[in-house]
């Protein structure tokens, strides 16, 4: 006869709303989790949808994405031609917050030349850019539709392809264009501006930068040879896409994810709390009955059994349906929420842990509880 | 009255003494207490609060342990000087069966599942344990509410299941804490009559501690309790 599931089935009710509660909080922690492994993977889809192998930026920065770099347009040219180099791309990466169907949109809007490293590595829906002018591919978090029209800049641009997952590290959906439009939106001095540079008779300045040039390295050659190779021009850093995404992870998105990571564990540690308090409550509940249990013969094991199974029972319960709130709403959060099996496997252990740990509050006071306290009223 | 071995007598307590706190705040709740329950016989405890009633019960339910004497239970030296016994909840588990006040059934425990878990306790295996309970209910005219919680059951039901309880393992000592205290007159008198046939039918002890006059004569002995001492002189029933 299983005492703990007696109990539960007796107050099956109240068990349940317990559950409940939990289960909201460990979505909730399942959910941080989600989406600090949802800003890394945000962080680094940027960097690693060209799938290249060297980055070259500005001299003296950690760029395109911890910091400004510009440099000029034809370095691609450069670096295309260093022994090793199989393909090399430019591009331009700038946010731009615009109007669109009425409401705000706002983008992370990547410049790049079509044929080269640097675009969208697969689309969901529609075909990649073929024009070399006012066309894009939007992701689908941008809420733009196959031939919608797009106001950036002072140019209109349609919408021929979809991408799917494709955001920036600050979360915003982005957008591929080509690079001409996009280094036209990025340095083009807006008319009044550019008479006026005329005017004071410094022309309105070449639009021919570029924020990085990506090389993808044959299978033969080293990385670290290209980057090194690149570093001799004087005008130029260059760094791996692991140094790359290193920057990212360690930089860019670092204290947002440190952030997470803290609240995180402050939410476990208050699950814990409220684990325990629940179970030293459950138990406070049946002090008579386990006063009872233990007067009529009842062993200490079939006590903490009851204790015991119980907690387990609430933290699997909690877990279970919290993961599969958390599973079913997290395409509904406005970031990405990245649920992976083995976070889910380690919560689930420390749930588990926990409510093993907090049963031992309750079990301490039913050790405690004097068989006596049975008898008279 | 028997001397320390003579295993006649279910209950044997000799010189029991018991006091709680020491120096200025010692108080002796039992002073050489000595008494002996036989099969068959159902006795009464009676004396005023504080009186070491409650205290007495306890140390005979191996709940509490005496500061000094002898006890014996069903033949069994438990305790001379210190507990003979280190698994002391499975002597209660065997020996003892406990009727309470207010019942104490589990609430999440149908009457069934309420007798049957002593039995499970026991090692008696599932199936089986259902079946004596059933008959003990039964045997004790309650079985039609074998399948009711006890949130459902009337008093004397509930007490009636309560009774099943504790002689669901067929212990030979019955201790009863106030067994009618919450019943009525006619329901209390069923009780007495239910503890009277399970005394003679199966040969138990039953020692009850009760303030209910109605029941007073309805025990062979009725044992008084004064500032720990018992009075030497046993009241017979119908004499309060």
């Amino acid at each position: 006869m299983n005492l703990a599931y007696r109990d539960i089935r007796h107050n099956l009710g109240r068990f349940g709303l317990t559950c409940f509660g939990l289960s909201l909080l460990l979505g909730v922690v399942l959910s941080m989790i989600g989406i600090y492994r949802g800003l890394v993977v945000d962080a680094l889809t940027l960097a690693r949808t060209p799938g290249v192998d060297v980055w070259v930026v500005e001299s003296g920065t950690r760029g395109p994405f911890a910091e400004a770099s510009r440099i000029p347009g034809d370095t691609r040219e450069a670096i295309a031609r260093l022994q090793g180099v199989d393909a090399a791309g430019s591009v331009t990466y700038q946010s731009v917050e615009t109007l669109h169907a009425g409401r705000k949109l706002r983008v992370y809007i990547v410049g790049y030349e079509p044929g080269r490293p640097g675009g969208p590595d697969r689309l969901a829906a529609g075909r990649p850019i073929g024009r070399s002018h006012y066309e894009m591919v939007a992701d689908k978090r941008a809420g733009l539709a196959l031939n919608d029209r797009v106001a950036l800049g002072r140019d209109t641009f349609t919408v021929v392809g979809i991408t799917d997952g494709q955001v920036s590290s600050g979360g915003d959906p982005v957008i591929y264009i080509t690079l001409p439009d996009s280094q036209k939106l990025q340095f083009e001095l807006a008319p009044p501006a550019a008479r006026r540079e005329v005017a004071r008779g410094s022309g309105p300045g070449s639009t021919d930068t570029v924020n990085a040039v990506l090389a993808r390295v044959s299978p033969h050659a080293s990385p670290e040879r290209v980057a090194e190779a690149a570093r001799r021009w004087k005008h130029l850093s260059t760094m791996t896409q692991a140094g790359q995404e290193t920057i990212l992870t360690r930089s860019v998105v670092e204290r947002a994810r440190k952030q997470i990571g803290l609240f995180t564990a402050i939410l476990l540690v208050v699950s814990a709390v409220i684990i325990a308090l629940i179970i030293y409550t459950m138990t406070m509940d049946k002090l008579r009955e386990i006063a009872t249990l233990k007067l009529i013969g009842a062993p200490d094991r079939t006590i903490i059994g009851l204790i015991v199974q119980q907690a387990l029972g609430m933290g699997v319960i909690g877990f279970g349906f919290g993961a599969l709130l958390i599973t079913t709403v997290k395409d509904y959060f406005p970031r990405r929420v990245v649920l992976q099996p083995e976070d889910g496997l380690a919560l689930a252990v420390v749930v588990l842990l926990v409510c093993v740990a907090s049963s031992a509050l309750g079990v301490r006071l039913a050790l405690k509880i004097d068989p006596a306290t049975a008898l008279g009223g | 009255m028997s001397s320390p071995g003579d295993t006649r007598a279910l209950v044997d307590v000799r010189n029991v003494s018991k006091h709680f706190g020491a120096g200025d705040t010692r108080v002796d709740a039992l002073r050489d207490v000595s008494l002996e329950v036989h099969p068959g016989q159902v006795v009464a405890l009676l004396g005023p609060s504080g009186s070491g009633k409650t205290t007495l019960l306890n140390v005979i339910g191996c709940i509490l342990e005496p500061s000094s004497g002898w006890v014996s239970l069903d033949g069994d030296v438990v305790y001379d000087g210190r507990w003979l016994r280190s698994d002391l909840r499975k002597l209660r588990l065997e020996k003892v069966g406990f009727i309470f006040q207010f019942h104490n059934l589990l609430p999440f425990l149908d009457s069934t599942d309420n007798v049957a878990v002593v039995l499970n306790l026991a090692g008696v295996e599932s199936g089986e344990s259902k079946r004596r309970a059933i008959e003990l209910l039964d045997y004790l005219e309650v079985g039609h509410r074998k399948n009711a919680m006890p949130a459902k059951l009337s008093g004397g039901e509930a007490q009636r299941v309560a009774i099943a309880r504790a002689l669901a393992n067929r212990p030979r000592i019955i201790l009863a804490d106030e067994p009618t205290a919450a019943l009525d007159s006619q329901r209390a008198g069923i009780v007495m009559d239910l503890l009277r046939k399970v005394a003679v039918e199966q040969e138990a002890a039953i020692l009850a501690v009760t303030h209910d006059e109605k029941i007073f004569d309805r025990f062979d002995h009725i044992f008084h309790l004064r500032d720990g001492r018992l009075d030497t002189a046993d009241s017979e029933p119908g004499t309060h």
